[in-house]
């Protein structure tokens, strides 16, 4: 019974998945492409994405690696990098607890693309929702550290003719504004997030721009409560 | 940096981000959401996803060449064919071949 609860969801979930499966591979073929043409070890991106599993802090990690041992300023700058899961743990809160062991690989698997797939996504009927955010999260997982292995090992140069395919992270996250948008009740939120972040970048520049955006949005969010709270439907 | 202190960066790397992930959860466990949180857990998404579009394309070149115009373009064409068909990988495809074909063959 279980078994075939998870296969239906598995199968539910894939396609979903699937923008995420041609960024990832070329994002992390370059992740493990670039690690390793600094000279660190082989293993070590497939370490980093098993245990940190967030492409920019993995990014910024091999400069990192290779600058004198400052632990305090990696675990700050790591804080600073990922805060936005904070947002997005806030924003999940309901839909992700009170599932098992399901809640605790949910939770250590959160990154941009699951928490945009998982939280925009209705799940179809029949599915279990927990069964099907769970695959979401393991596919983009998989993904992720299977592209990442393969770019350390195999190394050298990626195909000329994939340039600018990792501008399908960037298509997938505009289909699920528009598709947010669509809804009249989260108009003036998805404006608030877009004029926000923009401000925010502008004003403080593109490496820190993140924690300033996510301040304005919660201030905006109160100060236009009323208006936002009368869209939603009576609970 | 020996091997054994670039493991602990890593780790040091991963535990900061478990806090990130798990900290929402650790502080509201067992607890019922306050109203505000409800509150949040109904306004944040789109907002959210406005701000993760605008993250991913924070390395747009504007002010010089080519301008932004493949990634104007590429989600003009992503929007659009969305619009069109309701069909979210087939306007995924088309913005993101659209762009690719942009930079590699016109600019």
């Amino acid at each position: 019974m279980n078994d075939k609860k998870a296969i239906e969801a598995l199968k539910a979930a894939f396609p979903n998945t699937l923008p995420i499966l041609a960024g990832f591979i070329v994002l992390g073929m370059g992740y493990g492409i670039y690690l390793r043409s600094s000279g660190l070890p082989v293993w070590y991106p497939t370490l980093t994405s098993i245990v940190v599993f967030g492409g920019s802090l993995e990014f910024l990690l091999v400069s990192m690696l290779l600058a004198p041992f400052q632990p305090i300023s990696v675990f700050f700058l790591s804080l600073l990098v990922q805060a936005r899961h904070i947002f997005y743990g806030l924003t999940l809160l309901k839909r992700y607890r009170g599932r098992g062991w399901k809640s605790i690989y949910l939770i250590y698997s959160m990154c941009d693309e699951t928490f945009s797939v998982n939280c925009s996504t209705p799940v179809p009927p029949g599915i279990d929702e927990g069964w099907f955010m769970f695959f979401v999260s393991l596919l983009n997982q998989c993904y992720w550290i299977l592209s990442v292995t393969a770019g350390s090992v195999l190394g050298g140069v990626l195909s000329q003719y994939s340039e600018g395919v990792e501008f399908v992270m960037t298509a997938m996250f505009c289909v699920i504004f528009i598709r947010a948008m669509e809804k009249k009740e989260n108009r003036i939120s998805g404006i608030i997030g877009v004029s926000a972040t923009l401000l925010s970048l502008l004003v403080f520049g593109k490496s820190v721009f993140l924690i300033p955006s996510m301040v304005l949005i919660l201030v905006f969010l109160f100060l236009f409560r009323k208006e936002i709270e009368k869209g939603r439907a009576p609970q | 940096m020996t091997m054994f202190y670039q493991i602990v960066t890593i780790l040091i790397a991963a535990v900061a981000t478990l806090l990130t992930r798990f900290l929402p959860f650790i502080i509201f466990k067992g607890k019922k959401i306050p109203k505000a949180l409800d509150y949040l857990g109904f306004a944040l998404p789109a907002s959210v996803f406005g701000m993760i579009l605008v993250y991913a394309l924070k390395d747009t070149v504007v002010l010089s060449y080519p301008f932004a115009i493949p990634e104007v373009l590429g989600l003009l064409v992503t929007t659009v064919v969305y619009l069109w068909k309701k069909n979210t990988l087939l306007s995924i495809a088309s913005g993101t071949l659209f762009y690719m074909f942009l930079i590699q063959v016109v600019l």
